[in-house]
């Protein structure tokens, strides 16, 4: 079954197009992760998988359905999306900032119900945050105060949940946590998770897939170990990088090499990538 | 310049180009009196009031985050206003140096007393407080200012001719001291448009680049108080341009406050210029206050522009 | 056996099938101002240059008072306490509406370009009335404050028609609401250098903003408004929150931002024109209500119904004072000024933690 799928779809601001026609599908109960060089369009494509963005040709279907066709709140309850640089509001506790997920569930009548304290409750549980539950959100850590905007999404539950660059801010152990978090949740309820990373060796270690965007077009797109290769992240970052296996987990370390012992490996990269883009 | 020689050339009698030129240089004839007399200081007062205010605004705004501040919430047009009228009311004072004294008076005794209030509770991280002090102290001095106008009818009569900001009728005597202090004024904005710059990303970061708040907020409300002072001292409270010329400005060069400050003076002479030859033109003998002009035209030139332009949020 | 079922938490409580958070700041300090609302409406109609007592006062209310004090309390005092608090009220309700979709604490209704369209359509009757020209004349007909309210109903719909760009950006309504105040601004000051003397002099003591001389006639309409917008608040409530994390995260949590926003400015422009139309523009009470509410009760956002109260409380005193204490009747925008602003002052000096 497929969860959010693009097709054909064009994106863009006002004067310039990110996306002249792309295709995507990802799959439900999947781990992917959109990654590529700053500017290559990630965020944007995450904006109009969550109807942030209005394509500006094409279009997203969600759960089979075309997005345009249902209404923002039934959006809301399948999917819920982190955006990059969400708002922190004034005087406001953390139970409360999370309390706002349940919006989609809720009901004039009941702008509270014990269900959305109990499912808060096992959201700033499953976050680490029950402790300062009680604190103003603008007194937190920017680790505390990023674990608050994923608590957030937490207790949306939707069976789809998009984050863009979810472990900004975050200390490796808090990142570590954060994305073992996102694991845990879609071994458990079977959630299908769409990432924007920039960690390349983090996202190979918690991701099934890997998208990789570069100049409006999908460059390589399969497993950590089909996508992470040196001609992919030559061409994507420019970058001249050795992969090896991570020693305690096995997926793919990138480790950057030096500009002048690189010179000779990029000759061999060349004509290997030309074969990649033949398999692609 | 073109607004400048717009206003040397026109008016209810029209004089060419080359006669003013002429009489710029060579004293003779009626021309002369007219030219020198009225119109050089006015429009001299215009560039320095338009570019006084121009800048004081987008100090302001940079100052405060905040696209609704305008030099007038930190309490200056307020409190030279109100002293202007006690003045009057108490010492019936009615010689134009005077009145320019205590409106200097008034704007900065009512600036230091916004800036304790906003930094009495804690700190000056935040632009919120000083946002709130500013508008809640315009509004009690205003309040006040008020009272005694409706209580006394030769205060009313002064107060009347003061409050609607005007070019005309005002004469250069005692405006070099008010010109010193817009200079004052322009070099402490000038010191302060790097700090603005490191406040727009956010206090904290502002800090981590080396910034002292302290210093940082100081210059810049000393700054919005001498040109402010200045400039309400020579023409009256005038609107508007302190509010609406820094987002011209901005949608025109960016927000970098070292090109924006001097645009937004520019498009505060443009403006005030321009609204002044206008109002003498459409007045005809009775010519129309610049701060109506300024305020019906440029309200609708600044509403085009908005709508067209892509806007540049602070 | 009762078929209310009940279920409480510390953070919320159920009554059946409602469910409503338990906010106790919020709660308390909308009840203090609430008691305080109604302490100075019941002192609002005792006081007067005829004094009456609180007895007398109910008394009259009951219908069992004399003829004379009975026609004092309910023909002179009682339409213009009414029509104290339901300014108060509607003003204090569009500034919290305004300061909040804004985001900005310096928004009050007036940037939406209703305060300046209601005083330039007021200013345009009663100057060109006066002077005897034929479209003055007739608009002088419908009654000022008929054309104040429809001034300032165009004023706002021109505001949001000119920053509509496939969408409404709270930014840009600001921006164009500033160049739109200032334009009728300017029109009305030229219209009243203009104008002849007693016309100019009928048409700033309008400008001002007074209660004298309200009677029911212009208290209804603000109650009506107020009745229609308090249901269709309840239903905005939850955007309004959800406003505060951005456009973005709260269409990512369901809202549709578009329709929010255009329902809360048609509400909070019909509240400013109701008030204005009635009493003038008073200023100030916009914008102190809702800050004054929002640091009483601690919130992250102007508290809808406290803001209202507040603002009712304000106009309330400052007429009471207006009345008993000062020579001569000072117009209560100037005292709602002189009462709001050193309490705001000082809760600003005070405070801990205001961001």
């Amino acid at each position: 079954m497929i969860a959010v799928e693009a097709e054909r779809l064009r994106l863009g601001y006002e004067q310039k197009v990110v996306f002249d026609g792309i295709d995507l599908r990802i799959a439900q109960g999947s781990v992917t992760t959109l990654i590529g060089a700053n500017g290559c369009g990630k965020s944007t494509l995450l904006k109009a998988f969550g109807r942030l963005l209005a394509p500006l040709d094409g279009q997203v279907r969600l759960d089979g359905r075309p997005l345009r066709a249902m209404s923002t709140t039934q959006i809301a309850r399948r999917l819920a999306i982190l955006p990059q640089k969400p708002l922190t509001p004034a005087a406001t506790s953390v139970r409360d900032l999370v309390m706002r997920g349940r919006h989609p569930h809720q009901s004039l009548l009941r702008p509270w119900t014990p269900d959305d304290a109990g499912i808060v409750d096992a959201a700033l549980a499953a976050t680490g945050l029950t402790e300062v539950a009680d604190r103003d959100v603008n007194t937190l850590s920017g680790g505390q105060l990023q674990r608050a905007w994923v608590a957030l999404v937490l207790a949306q539950q939707t069976p789809t949940i998009l984050l863009d660059e979810p472990t900004t801010f975050l200390d490796l152990s808090h990142q570590l946590e954060v994305l073992r978090l996102v694991r845990r949740i879609n071994a458990e309820q079977g959630t299908t998770i769409v990432m924007v990373l920039h960690d390349l060796s983090l996202a190979a270690r918690f991701s099934d897939r890997l998208v990789v965007l570069h100049e409006g077009q999908v460059l390589a797109d399969g497993t950590p170990w089909q996508v992470l290769t040196p001609q992919v992240l030559a061409t994507a970052f420019g970058l001249e990088a050795q992969v090896i296996a991570d020693p305690v987990t096995g997926s793919p370390l990138v480790i950057p090499l030096e500009p002048s012992a690189g010179s000779l490996a990029s000759s061999v990269v060349r004509d290997e990538s030309e074969q990649l883009v033949r398999l692609g | 310049m073109l607004a400048a020689v717009a206003s040397l050339m026109l008016g209810s009698n029209l004089i060419s180009a080359g006669q003013v030129v002429h009489a710029l240089i060579d004293s003779a004839a009626d021309l002369d009196a007219i030219v020198w007399g009225s119109r050089v200081p006015r429009t001299v007062l215009g560039i320095v009031v338009g570019f006084a205010l121009g800048v004081a605004g987008a100090v302001m705004q940079g100052q405060t985050r905040n696209p609704l501040a305008d030099p007038g919430i930190f309490g200056v047009s307020a409190g030279a206003s109100l002293a202007v009228v006690v003045g009057v009311y108490v010492l019936r004072v009615n010689s134009p140096l005077v009145t320019s004294a205590l409106a200097l008076v008034g704007a900065v005794v009512a600036s230091v007393v916004v800036f304790a209030i906003a930094t009495a509770g804690r700190g000056l991280a935040s632009p919120v407080p000083l946002a709130i002090a500013g508008t809640a102290v315009s509004a009690l001095l205003g309040a006040i200012t008020s009272f005694l106008v409706l209580t006394d009818q030769t205060t009313l009569a002064a107060y009347r001719i003061w409050v609607v900001g005007s070019l005309s009728g005002r004469n250069l005597d005692g405006t070099a001291a008010m010109v010193c202090l817009v200079a004052v004024g322009l070099v402490l904005a000038g010191l302060n448009a790097g700090s603005l710059n490191n406040l727009a990303l956010g206090t904290e970061l502002a800090r981590g680049l080396g910034e002292s708040l302290w210093r940082a907020r100081l210059v810049g409300l000393a700054a919005i108080t001498f040109l402010t002072a200045g400039a309400v001292s020579l023409a009256g409270p005038i609107g508007f341009i302190g509010l609406t010329a820094p987002h011209l400005a901005r949608a025109l060069v960016g927000g970098d406050h070292r090109r924006l400050l001097p645009a937004s003076g520019l498009v505060g002479v443009l403006a005030l210029l321009g609204a002044d030859v206008i109002g003498r033109l459409i007045g005809g003998q009775a010519e129309v206050a610049v701060g109506v002009v300024l305020a019906t035209l440029g309200g609708v030139v600044f509403v085009v522009i908005v709508r067209r332009a892509k806007l540049v949020a602070l | 056996m009762s078929g209310v079922e009940l279920k409480a938490r510390r953070d919320g409580i159920m009554l059946g099938p409602v469910g409503l958070p338990w906010r106790p700041r919020v709660l308390a300090a909308t009840a203090v101002v609430a008691v305080v609302a109604a302490l100075v409406f019941a002192g609002g109609i005792a006081a007067g240059s005829s004094g009456l007592s609180l007895p007398d006062v109910l008394a009259a209310l009951a219908g069992v008072a004399d003829s004379a004090t009975s026609f004092i309390v309910t023909e002179l005092r009682l339409p213009r306490a009414a029509a104290g608090a339901a300014v108060g009220a509607c003003l204090g309700l569009a500034g919290a509406l305004t300061q909040t979709f804004s985001r900005n604490p310096l928004a009050t209704p007036d940037i939406l370009g209703v305060t300046s369209g209601a005083a330039a359509g007021a200013v345009a009757a009663i100057v060109l009335g006066g002077g005897g020209y034929s479209v003055g004349a007739s608009l002088l007909g419908f009654g000022i404050p008929v054309v104040a309210a429809v001034g300032g109903l165009v004023a706002a719909g021109l505001a949001y028609g000119l920053a509509w760009r496939g969408g409404v950006d709270s930014y840009r309504i600001i921006l164009i609401g500033i160049g739109l105040t200032a334009s009728l601004g300017g029109l009305t000051s030229y219209l009243l250098v203009r104008a002849q003397l007693t016309q100019a002099s009928a048409a700033s003591q309008w400008l001002v903003g007074s209660l004298s001389g309200i009677s029911w006639a212009s208290v209804w309409p603000m109650l009506a408004v107020l009745g229609c917008a308090v249901p269709v608040l309840i239903t905005q409530a939850a955007g309004l929150t959800l406003g505060q994390l951005g456009d973005e995260f709260s269409v990512s949590l369901g809202l549709a931002v578009q329709r929010h926003r255009l329902i809360v400015i048609g509400v909070a422009v019909l509240l400013t024109a109701a008030a204005v139309s009635a009493a003038g523009p008073v200023g100030f009470i916009a914008f102190v209500a809702p800050q004054l509410a929002q640091r009483l009760a601690g919130t992250a956002r102007p508290p809808l119904v406290a803001s209202a109260l507040t603002g009712a409380v304000v106009v309330l005193a400052a007429d009471v004072l207006a009345r008993s204490l000062l020579p001569g009747e000072i117009p209560v925008g100037i005292i709602t000024a002189v009462i709001g602003a050193p309490y705001l002052i000082w809760l600003l000096i005070r405070r801990k933690d205001v961001r």
